[in-house]
């Protein structure tokens, strides 16, 4: 293994030392871990620094005027402009939330809230549930309609279907950077294009994507998105939005409560500013800086050559699970616009069998319809076998998932 | 290898697929859903004057070990009412370690399952259809 695979510009047995986890032996079978689709792993430096924050730092952030309530805000809100400098964004237009669930539920509540009966909201067919059901909740609430993209063969949101789609009414578009079934890239700049002629805003749930590299969001085009800090090598109970400035000092607050307020009397309220606004009470201070610490090493990482390296063992997983009879992949077959998550079937075999037996071969994967239910009615699927990787995977996590799934070919059928 | 999930005995109530199919005309039907992993388990059942199911027949669309007590449950249902079928669950309950004693057969298979948490749900669901179609 080790870097002198992919030559000397990633070190993988270097990134893979930063990852406390990797080195865990259970039932004497190190762990092959493929299920960072899910949650990915966290290196020491994330570690480090919640509990650097918990050991000398730990106090309420902004009302507190004693040393270590000093120490938590400066150190909170420099996670802040960590996670703005990964996302290339100014600090004050990033809002820290529960997740990438609820910064999607923060926008389909309060932008939404500013939207009528009638006004109409295009998902796509791919999308993970957390951005479809806000948008049906909203539908409940306020009477927009919702329209739905497609999905072609190779599991691409289908973006000929753009302009039947794209009509007057339609006032945001909400779709997967990355999808976390099929693993595929979107096209923002044809989705941008589309919503820009009709006036219509684009949100991107970046959950899949952000977790491999930095981002440029300026250099989109669009208006709002969203990522989840456990999938992003930070803590869990830790999600971003990014909106544009203009547009979240237009929206109302989602929750009310301390933080978020001007001023408060029985008879009025006034509201902070953005992005205080939108982080009502006692915010999770250490995921916080847990997740501006793993947004720092992402920036650390050369990922000209991570890339690379993810996309070689999509190609060995793609070509092994070839040669087991019985498999079907979905996603796009090439290697272009995509991201290392691969999904796949095996004749005859339930994926919760392949997946409980790769378990056995110290594989963890993800297996079921990955809250993408209207995905696997698409594809008339109970569910997928889904494999998602992340720069510290190596060859040996593949050949691992291979054997079991070859095990699972010869005894469950 | 810690693969003792899958022994041969519930591979084969799986393979077996006693009860698989529908039924023409049942007098009662249900389908039960597991949100969390997309299992789907419909019962058709015929019904006797005195409530004790004389056909069954299942549909699954889920995994092995849900496949498998599908399987074993059409395999001891028949003759038995709502109460009966309810006695034999407590043998899928015992084989996965929720309640105490000895499951009776065919339920001894499943006892690799206790050790697998997440999975008795799945082993639970068509017993949770045929409550229902019973009901």
């Amino acid at each position: 293994m080790a870097g002198t695979e992919y030559g000397m510009s990633f070190d993988i047995a270097a990134v893979r030392r930063q990852f406390p986890i990797l080195s865990e032996i259970i039932d004497g079978r190190p762990v092959h871990y493929l299920d960072n689709g899910a949650s990915a792993q966290t290196p020491l430096a994330v570690i480090d620094a919640v509990r650097h924050y918990e050991t000398t730092s730990r106090a309420n952030v902004l009302r507190g005027v004693h040393r270590l309530a000093e120490r938590a805000t400066e150190a909170y809100e420099n996670a802040r402009a960590e996670v703005a400098k990964f996302l290339g964004v100014q600090p004050l237009e990033v809002i820290f939330t529960g997740g990438c669930t609820a910064a999607i539920n923060l926008v389909a509540y309060s932008y939404g809230s500013l939207l009528k009966a009638g006004d109409r909201i295009l998902l796509s067919e791919l999308e993970h549930h957390s951005n479809i059901v806000p948008w049906q909740l909203l539908r409940a609430r306020s009477g927009v309609e919702i329209d739905m993209i497609p999905v072609t063969e190779d599991g691409r949101i289908d973006l000929t279907k753009l302009p039947r789609l794209v009509t007057s009414r339609t006032k945001l578009i909400s779709l997967a950077h990355v999808s976390n079934v099929t693993g595929a890239l979107l096209d923002i700049r044809a989705v941008v294009a589309a919503a820009k002629s009709v006036g219509a805003k684009v949100m991107l749930d970046g959950a899949q994507r952000a977790p491999h590299g930095p981002l440029d969001l300026p250099s989109l085009g669009i208006d709002f998105y969203a990522f989840a800090g456990h999938k992003a090598y930070g803590p869990n109970g830790i999600g971003v939005l990014w909106g544009k400035p203009e547009l979240l000092d237009a929206m109302p607050p989602f929750m009310g409560g301390g933080s978020m307020i001007g001023r408060v009397t029985f008879a009025e309220t006034t509201w902070a500013p953005s992005p205080r606004r939108f982080e009502a009470g006692t915010p999770a201070i250490g995921p916080a800086i847990g997740l501006g610490a793993a947004c720092s090493w992402m920036q650390a990482l050369d990922w000209t050559a991570a890339h690379d390296h993810e996309m070689a063992l999509v190609q060995r997983l793609m070509d092994g699970l070839q040669k087991v009879d019985g498999t079907r992949l979905f996603g796009p077959a090439s290697l272009q616009n995509r991201y290392p998550v691969v999904s796949f079937t095996l004749d005859g075999v339930h994926p919760h069998d392949v997946a409980q037996t790769l378990d056995s071969f110290g594989v963890a994967v993800r297996a079921g319809h990955h809250c993408a239910q209207p995905l696997m009615d698409r594809f008339d699927l109970d569910g997928t076998t889904r494999v998602s990787m992340a720069p510290y995977n190596d060859n040996t996590d593949i050949d691992a998932l291979l054997a079991g799934v070859a095990h699972a070919a010869r005894t469950l059928r | 290898m810690n693969d003792q999930l899958y022994q041969d005995r519930i591979v084969a109530l799986a393979k077996a697929k006693t009860g698989a199919g529908k039924l023409d005309a049942p007098t009662k039907s249900a389908r039960r859903d597991n949100p969390l992993c997309g299992d789907r388990v419909t019962m058709d059942i015929k019904l006797d004057g005195q409530g004790r199911i004389t056909e069954i027949a299942h549909q699954v669309r889920g995994c092995l070990l849900c496949q498998a007590s599908a399987s074993a449950l059409s395999a001891v249902a028949v003759g038995r009412d709502a109460a009966g079928v309810a006695d034999i669950r407590h043998d899928a309950e015992r084989a996965l370690g929720r309640e105490s004693g000895d499951p009776r057969e065919p339920f001894t298979a499943f006892a690799p399952v206790a050790a697998h948490k997440s999975r008795q749900e799945c082993v639970l669901l068509p017993f949770e259809a045929l409550k229902d179609a019973l009901s």
